[in-house]
């Protein structure tokens, strides 16, 4: 890695440059792996989606990657992958999410000029419910893109560790 | 091309289930495709007999898919076989080390089913 990358890796007024970075992202995955486009929406808050998929990122970037959205929206990804109608109780629903997920992260961080030879990728977890709080231990404000699947909101967080 | 008998490893069994179909799009004769959700169970289903391809994530449980490309080195039933990692580890020093250790190509996630067609038929002809 050259000076001037790792400065961008490490400086603050960096990690706004990333939000364009972690969009686009999201959205070949969508486009390459189910054929479908996400569509913006400059007003759309973040989901409070019930299901979490997230994936550690450790090395020189540490953090988290994760995707939110509601369960029904979960299956509707995971019918499109699969190209069948899939139901929510399903976990071939959690196993869509959680790959979805590890390939958003692992796009991001190719992208990332110098970044991707020094920070890998956890397993996948994924979450379902509602009633628990999840505290980040991230020093800095997080990443958030919310776009809309199939009309429906799915956000993409990124929270990084100095 | 005659038919193709596939070995696919990755811990996801939609991804096991993407990378399947996008064989079969790529215009492969698949007469069996055998599932392994990590290295051990990759080597595992090549006990017994091999396969002419191999497809394999590299991040698993278990085992991850550079050991498992370690330990199919001294696999009787795996010598010659082609095999491709297909995977979200895109940087240069992973797509160095599974080269390095035999892999016959590599594949980032997220691809395509042409991406796939590009990497496999060639091997395959070749064989």
């Amino acid at each position: 890695m050259n000076g001037a990358d790792q400065a961008a890796a490490s400086s603050p007024e960096a990690f706004p440059d990333w939000q364009p970075l972690l969009e686009l992202a999201a959205r070949e995955v969508f486009e390459l792996m189910l054929n479908c486009k996400l569509e913006s929406h400059g007003d759309l808050e973040s989901s409070s989606g019930e299901l979490i998929a997230m994936v550690g990122l450790a090395g020189q970037l540490r953090g988290l990657v994760s995707l939110r959205c509601t369960a029904k929206t979960a299956a509707l990804l995971a019918s499109r992958m699969l190209g069948a109608e899939i139901p929510q109780e399903d976990q071939r629903v959690f196993d869509a999410a959680g790959e979805i997920s590890n390939m958003v992260a692992g796009n991001f961080k190719n992208k990332l000029t110098g970044i991707a030879d020094k920070c890998m990728l956890s397993v996948p977890t994924v979450i379902i419910g509602s009633n628990y709080n999840c505290h980040s231990m991230a020093d800095r404000a997080p990443l958030r893109v919310t776009m809309l699947f199939e009309g429906a909101p799915l956000t993409v967080t990124l929270e990084i560790h100095s | 091309m005659n038919k193709v008998r596939a070995l696919i490893v990755d811990d996801s069994s939609v991804m096991r289930k993407i990378v399947e179909r996008s064989l079969r799009q790529a215009g492969l004769d698949l007469s069996e495709v055998r599932e392994a959700g990590n290295g051990v169970e990759g080597l595992g289903a090549l006990k017994d007999s091999g396969v002419d391809l191999i497809l394999c994530d590299i991040n698993m449980p278990v085992m991850d898919g550079v050991e498992f490309l370690r330990q199919l080195q001294g696999q009787e039933h795996a010598k010659g076989v082609p095999v491709v990692m297909i995977t979200t580890e895109g940087s240069e020093s992973h797509v160095v080390q599974a080269l390095s250790l035999g892999a016959r190509g590599y594949i980032r996630k997220p691809f395509t089913p042409e991406q796939v067609k590009e990497h496999v038929i060639p091997l395959l002809e070749k064989k």
